[in-house]
């Protein structure tokens, strides 16, 4: 066992050199490399000869830079109750996959193909659990545990929810063992950076246009101009060498010298999030640490000081210190919370559905998930009302790259329409988590790190609480339901750079060629935001939401020019002071606020209920009497209903939820094909308006897919399954309510006497 | 200023009414403040009769809800309430102009207070009612300040005084209404006018309590068209191939001497003569028989409906019975089985037994299955809704909300019903057998399936005038007892006959709206509006609790019909997305991860809670800019063309692509 590991990892390592290539080659030819033995690499030659079993084994279709650890043949693969398809099951250095004999038929194919990762591949990172089935019995398997036995059955479960049941007791004994023990030993121990598949992976790379990545000062530049905001960048940490953690450049507040920066390596420094049109500004710090020594307290305590200060141009703004380091959120709870949530979208059979059906939702309260999502989302609310009120905010935490990654994404999000056009969410996603060093690597874990405790789903809980923002409010977003998805599964394909490294000096240091030659000097890894990667430009047309209303072209005065002001607005203004003419979007509202809120308790017209309706939950009110503007600041609306499962995600996969003909995704279908319309309208006026023949440059939404018969609540993900177009029908639901009350025995429907006959 | 002196109604901020009661001081200014300020109305209809709207409708804009300083105003200027025959008004400013509120046809103020120490203005009495008028020139600002209130008498269930809790010795009332909401109102201390305000609220609130009539005897608004026309029963009958050579119309009821709660016109097997019906009839409890509610088109399995076999503690037998269940089972000759649905749990049905009542046994009942649906009755339903009522209104709790909800088994007992029609339709449409459905009388949970599997099934029942239909068909005319599940104008608020089993119903079918977004033609208001004039005793059409009592009282002509209004203002009951795939059988998911409480109707009264903007005012908006672009685009091909004409020779035929075909849906 233990000689078959170590050949496994030699044999990762080997992939790695040029040698590859050659293997590559001749495997495709004719050779399956199998590893076995003592640290070598056999090659398995695969003879097709007419008289034997007809193993028209299908090659798998592999990316460049991947090869075949093992494979076995046949395998059947389980599709629902009393069916399923032989074929041949493959574990690669990117991916578990299963062949299929039977060729998949445009019809079934589900809309949204994936060129890395077909409907039946698993990339390894993708892996959740596996369990053994044994006499309808299930046992959870654990890496590094594995005998030299292998369950007849193997149950995948992958992190973005899809189930797979593969059949093992038809292929040849040592193949079934091989394969177990590579998917095993593959997505459920703990490998090294290096094994990722984006280090073998060889393709040219190329940098998405639309999306700004902050690697460069002039990226910063624009972005500091774009906001007006006053802050400097810092160029102090080019090559990384004040601090491993920050990126080569940031911004920071004027005050803030280069000395400042050096002397805790960035810690204790306020790095420039973003600024508010009213001059406010959203600043993020990491801790210094917490000391004993009363001298040094003390030291760190006047720099603090003199950072805040900087924070605050000197007073001219009040200053709202965020302190995540003491224990909000705490990210092990979040963890544990999400580990709960999604055992209960990973079913595999029709019992357990209806089964978990019967205390669904208090099952899902207990998980607390989304009591987690209220949370963060209420947190940036109030963040935003700080911001809204003319303060600073300064978010501190150990590392500034959990939390503060999360709140201030959320909080520009909210009021920032730039950040919710597409490619300006991705630019603000390379802005706060990738380039603010938040660590993916650990907090997803990527390598299957025995050490959990660093695993946390922060990223995810971004993208849930935008998913909330955007089902509550779709006309403001340029994105789809859909996107978000598929950037949460992405997450898990280990290819791209974005998603792959706890900071950027861990990927410039990792990407580094040992012997450069001319032309480079760095592996280039893809950015996830190149989509034609992984979807055809058809398939992305998915990603944009056809709610979304465009900014209507205007004066580009609207913007006013900095000014900054000087009056304080710290505690509640009395009437007559009349509020300075320069309002940010929602001034005068919380003026009320405050105003009505003090006159409250002066007139002693509130009791002591209603002063717990929480600042967030008025800020929300005031905000929701104004009218709505899509390009403006948008609000999460928090009360319990309003919070919602994020259905797409959560159930594309599961048959028995799958609504044949129906789910919002028609309502889509409708409004997208009517936006298909307008815009053919446009172009033809553009036509005649100039007399010519345009080239035709229509915006495709998903407009011709399918017949709204042919949808289904899981497009664009899961497939309809034409084997099944019978309804399901919910068992075990008496046992929910029992004997409600006596009132269930009571006498029916007739209470006006006793039938006579 | 003078005030009248006997019905003097002050609307006092209510945070300083500080009840003894517990539930009642629940009740915050701020929630009311709240409720009212969310019923604000659409100012361009004021002048059409607002009572479809009830005040609730989804704005098409987002209009700024009037800031809670409304409440201090109203300390200062004071606040009106008019209370009219057929509903309470609010105004939130000072009632300055008698205009402004609408008065419905044949409505008559019977109370009208304001207190106002700025407009001058006087009352003067008329009949039995008060007219207001006001000499004053009023800004048009408080002029634009709507309505903030608009309820129904109608939906009042109880009326709680909860006077004397102040040392100023205020008196306050809580009226408890029908529609997910309670109203608190208080006036000053003063015996006389406290005493009759009081009493001619529950004067009006209760009508037939007091041998008074409801209102819609006394509405007499003239609509386009005639509600009470929508559903002919032989019309629709014909529309199914009905009758054949299986099924025959029956006038053996026509004067309801069969059994009065089943309409006039049945339909039976034709091979079973009327004398036979007369003997199944003792046979069945309230001598409902089986008849036939819906026939496949293609498969002629059908949807029957009954009340259950009065079989009795002895399990007595009826030949009659047995045959007759036989002959509806040949009368689809694709399938040798029958299902009988019971919709009871099987210990109810049970326990029916001894009350005389039954099931059908599967022993004397050739080739039957009998399945049951453990749908329970109307007294579950009733404190379900009840729990439902203090989880929603007038907080939520946020953390809980999850498990409070499901503590009051709302939504469970929605899934069962829906799993039940689901079941039947599945029967029915795959199976390709005949179903018998029934409960114990069969006009509750029985009307709940067959109607909702019947809209699983056909198209034309989920479009506007075909749910008119359904409902005139499968609850009106079958005898769903409204009068008395409702209790319209009734003061027995705890009258145990009362349940929501309609409201269940509409629920149902917005869980499938909500699953088929594009497969109804009309939407959410359309649900809302029938749930609000249900209760509301505009329209003559939920009076009474059968036919025969319907005609009995002439309602069609003393009355108007709901469908007449909802006919004439069709446009704002239409679902832009309808796709008409009529022939598409519609299959939901009965799963609670699918299954969500109606936000739009029990939390409506919920500021925060509004919606944002409803997708389908985007689709509209959509549909204008279409318009709009093609209209353009044909004044610039027109122009091309006579352009074209003009420099024709040079040019040969400029080919103008055509614009592209489009469907409309609106």
């Amino acid at each position: 066992m233990h000689d078959s590991l170590r050949a496994l990892r030699f044999s990762v390592a080997v992939c790695l050199t040029p040698v590859k290539q050659v293997i590559e080659k001749e495997f495709r030819i004719l050779k399956i490399p199998v590893f076995g033995g003592r640290c070598s690499v056999k090659y398995i030659e695969i003879k097709i000869k007419d008289g034997e079993i007809s193993r028209k084994e299908k090659q798998p279709d592999l990316q460049p830079g991947e090869v075949i650890f093992c494979s076995a043949y046949p395998v059947l693969k389980c599709e629902g109750p009393q069916r399923g398809v032989y074929g041949t099951l493959c574990c690669t250095n990117f991916k578990i996959t299963f062949i299929s004999e039977e060729s998949l038929s445009e019809e079934t194919a589900p809309p949204l193909s994936n060129k890395l990762l077909g409907e039946n591949d698993i990339a390894l990172s993708c892996v959740d659990q596996i369990y053994g089935v044994h006499d309808e019995k299930k046992k959870l398997i654990i890496g590094g545990q594995v005998r030299n036995k292998y369950p007849p059955k193997l149950l995948i479960y992958c992190k973005d929810f899809r189930v797979f049941q593969f059949g093992l007791s038809y292929a040849k004994e040592e193949e079934a063992k091989k394969i177990f023990q590579g998917i095993v030993h593959h997505s459920l121990e703990p490998k090294s950076l290096k094994c990722a598949f984006a280090f073998s992976y060889c393709e040219k790379v190329l940098y998405p246009e639309a999306t700004v990545m902050f690697e460069s000062k002039d990226n910063w530049k624009l972005e500091v101009n774009r906001t007006r905001s006053s802050c400097k960048i810092a160029h102090v940490n080019e090559n990384y060498v004040v601090s491993e953690r920050l990126p080569q450049y940031f911004a920071v507040p004027f005050a803030v010298s280069d000395e400042d920066i050096r002397k805790f390596k960035g810690q204790g420094v306020p790095l420039w999030c973003w600024s508010h049109s009213n001059g406010s500004a959203l600043f993020k710090m990491s801790a210094l640490p917490n000391v004993q020594d009363d001298g040094t307290a003390q030291v760190y305590r006047m720099f603090v000081d003199r950072m805040t200060n900087a924070v605050c141009q000197n007073q001219m703004y009040p200053v709202k210190i965020q302190d995540f380091s003491s224990g909000f959120l705490p990210l092990s709870d979040l963890q544990q919370s999400y580990n709960k949530f999604k055992q209960f979208f990973l079913i595999d059979n029709t019992a357990e559905f209806w089964l978990s059906d019967v205390k669904w939702f208090s099952s899902i309260e207990n998980t607390g998930w989304l009591e987690k999502i209220r949370e963060c989302l209420n947190k940036a609310t109030e963040i935003v009302l700080s911001l809204e009120e003319n303060s600073c905010v300064l978010m501190i935490e150990e590392d500034c790259s959990d939390l503060c990654c999360l709140f201030s994404s959320l909080v520009q999000v909210m009021l920032d329409p730039h950040y919710r056009t597409t490619s300006g969410f991705q630019s603000l996603i390379q802005k706060e988590w990738v380039v603010g060093g938040h660590s993916f690597l650990d907090r997803c874990n990527h390598l299957y790190q025995k050490e959990k405790e660093s695993q946390s789903p922060l990223f995810l809980l971004f993208l849930e609480c935008v998913w909330q923002l955007l089902q509550q409010h779709a006309p403001a977003f340029q994105f789809s339901e859909t996107y978000l998805t598929v950037v949460s599964d992405s997450v898990h394909i280990p290819l791209f750079s974005t998603f792959l490294f706890n900071s950027q000096h861990q990927r410039d240091t990792a990407t580094k060629l040992e012997y450069p030659d001319s032309q480079r000097h760095s592996l280039m890894i893809p950015s996830v935001w190149d989509w034609s990667l992984q979807f055809d430009w058809k398939v992305q047309a998915l990603f944009t939401n056809p709610l979304y209303v465009e900014k209507p072209k205007q004066d580009k005065a609207l913007r006013k020019p900095y000014r900054p002001k000087h009056q304080r607005q710290f505690s509640l203004p009395n009437s007559s002071s009349k509020p300075s003419p320069r309002k940010s979007f929602f001034k005068e509202e919380t003026d009320n606020l405050k105003k009505m809120l003090s006159g409250m308790r002066i007139g002693k017209w509130i009791n002591a209920t209603e002063m717990q309706l929480s600042a967030t939950k008025q800020f929300y009110e005031s905000w929701q009497r104004k009218p709505l503007d899509y390009h403006g600041l948008i609000l999460p609306c928090l009360d319990g209903p309003a919070i919602k499962i994020w259905l797409q995600r959560y159930l594309r996969w599961i048959p028995e939820a799958q609504i044949f003909g129906g789910g919002s995704v028609l309502t889509m279908k409708k409004v997208s094909d009517l936006a298909a319309e307008i815009e053919d309208l446009k172009n033809e006026m553009e036509k005649m308006a100039h007399d010519m023949h345009a080239g035709n440059t229509t915006k495709l939404f998903f407009s011709s897919f399918h017949a709204p018969t042919r949808l289904s609540s899981s497009f664009p993900f899961a497939s309809l399954r034409t084997w099944s177009m019978r309804p399901f029908i919910p068992t075990s639901i008496v046992q929910s309510l029992g004997s409600v009350s006596n009132l269930a025995e009571k006498e029916d429907e007739d209470t006006e006497g006793v039938v006579v006959f | 200023m003078p005030e009248n002196p006997v019905l003097s109604w002050h609307l006092l901020p209510i945070s300083e009414l500080r009840q003894d009661d517990p539930h009642l001081s629940s009740h915050t200014s701020e929630q009311l403040a709240s409720s009212l300020a969310y019923l604000v109305e659409d100012k361009k209809d004021r002048r059409q009769p607002s009572m479809g709207a009830l005040g609730n409708r989804t704005l098409p804009k987002r209009e700024p809800l009037p800031s809670k300083d409304s409440l201090a105003e109203s300390k200062i200027t004071g606040n009106g309430i008019l209370l009219r025959k057929y509903r309470l008004v609010k105004e939130r400013s000072i009632l300055t102009n008698y205009e402004l509120f609408d008065v419905l046809f044949g409505e008559q103020s019977e109370a009208a207070r304001f207190a106002d120490s700025r407009v001058s203005s006087s009352t003067s009495r008329s009949d039995r009612s008060f007219h207001l008028r006001s000499n004053t020139c009023k800004s048009p600002e408080l002029r634009d300040s709507a309505f903030v209130l608009d309820v129904p008498l109608g939906v009042i269930s109880r009326i709680e005084k909860a006077g004397g809790a102040l040392s100023r010795g205020d008196v306050s009332y809580v009226l408890v209404c029908k529609d997910i909401r309670n109203l608190k109102f208080a006036h000053k201390q003063d015996t006389q006018g406290r005493t009759s305000v009081f009493e001619t609220v529950m004067r009006l609130a209760f009508p037939v309590s007091h041998n008074l009539q409801v209102f819609a005897y006394e509405y007499g608004q003239i609509y386009p068209e005639n509600g009470w026309k929508v559903y002919d029963p032989s019309a629709e009958y014909k529309r199914m191939g009905l009758p054949n050579e299986s099924w025959r119309m029956t006038r053996i009821n026509e004067h309801y001497e069969l059994c009065d709660t089943y309409p006039a016109m049945l339909l039976v097997p034709a091979n079973v003569p009327d004398e036979d019906l007369k003997r199944v009839a003792t046979f069945r409890a309230k001598n409902r028989i089986p008849v036939l509610s819906w026939i496949h088109p293609e498969s002629q399995a059908t949807v029957v409906r009954c009340s259950q076999p009065m079989v009795g503690a002895n399990g007595k037998r009826s030949k009659d019975d047995e045959k007759y269940l036989q002959a509806i089972m040949d009368a689809n000759a694709q399938s040798h089985k029958l299902f009988i649905f019971d919709a009871r749990p099987s210990v109810n049905a049970v326990a029916n037994k001894t009350k005389g009542g039954g099931f059908e046994s599967e022993d004397t009942y050739q080739n039957a299955e009998l399945v049951f649906l453990d749908i329970h009755n109307i007294h579950v339903m009733r404190e379900s809704l009840r729990k439902l009522k203090e989880v929603v209104y007038p907080n939520i709790e946020e953390s809980h909300w999850l498990s409070n909800l499901e503590s009051t088994h709302w939504l469970e007992h929605i899934k069962l019903i829906l799993a039940g029609a689901l079941r039947i339709a599945d029967k029915v449409e795959s199976g390709k057998t005949s179903v018998v459905i029934h409960c114990s009388d069969g006009w509750d949970r029985t009307a709940q399936l067959t109607s909702l599997a019947m809209l699983m099934l056909d198209g034309h029942y989920r479009t506007v005038r075909g749910f008119q239909v359904l409902i005139e068909k499968e609850w009106l005319t079958f005898g769903h007892r409204f009068q008395m599940r409702i209790g319209h104008g009734d003061k027995n608020h705890s009258d145990a006959d009362r349940s929501p089993v309609f409201l269940q119903f509409i629920d149902c079918v917005w869980q499938l709206t909500r699953q088929f977004p594009a497969a109804f033609e009309f939407n959410e208001f359309f649900l809302i509006t029938i749930l609000d004039h249900l209760y509301s005793c505009l329209f003559g059409t939920f009076l009474c609790n059968s036919e025969q009592q319907r005609i009995k009282e002439g309602l069609q002509k003393k009355t108007i019909s709901l469908w007449s209004y909802i006919n004439s203002h069709l446009e704002e009951f239409l679902n832009p997305l309808y796709v008409n795939y009529s022939h598409h059988v519609l299959y939901p998911i009965v799963s609670m991860r699918h299954l969500e409480l109606w936000v739009g109707y029990y939390i409506r009264w919920n500021p925060r809670m509004r919606l944002q903007e409803p997708i389908h005012h985007c689709y509209k908006e959509l549909l204008l800019k279409r318009a709009e672009l093609k209209k353009k685009v044909e004044e610039l091909q027109r122009e091309l063309i006579s352009r074209s004409a003009s420099s024709s020779s040079e040019r040969a035929a400029s080919p103008t692509r055509s614009v592209t075909p489009v469907q409309t849906f609106v």
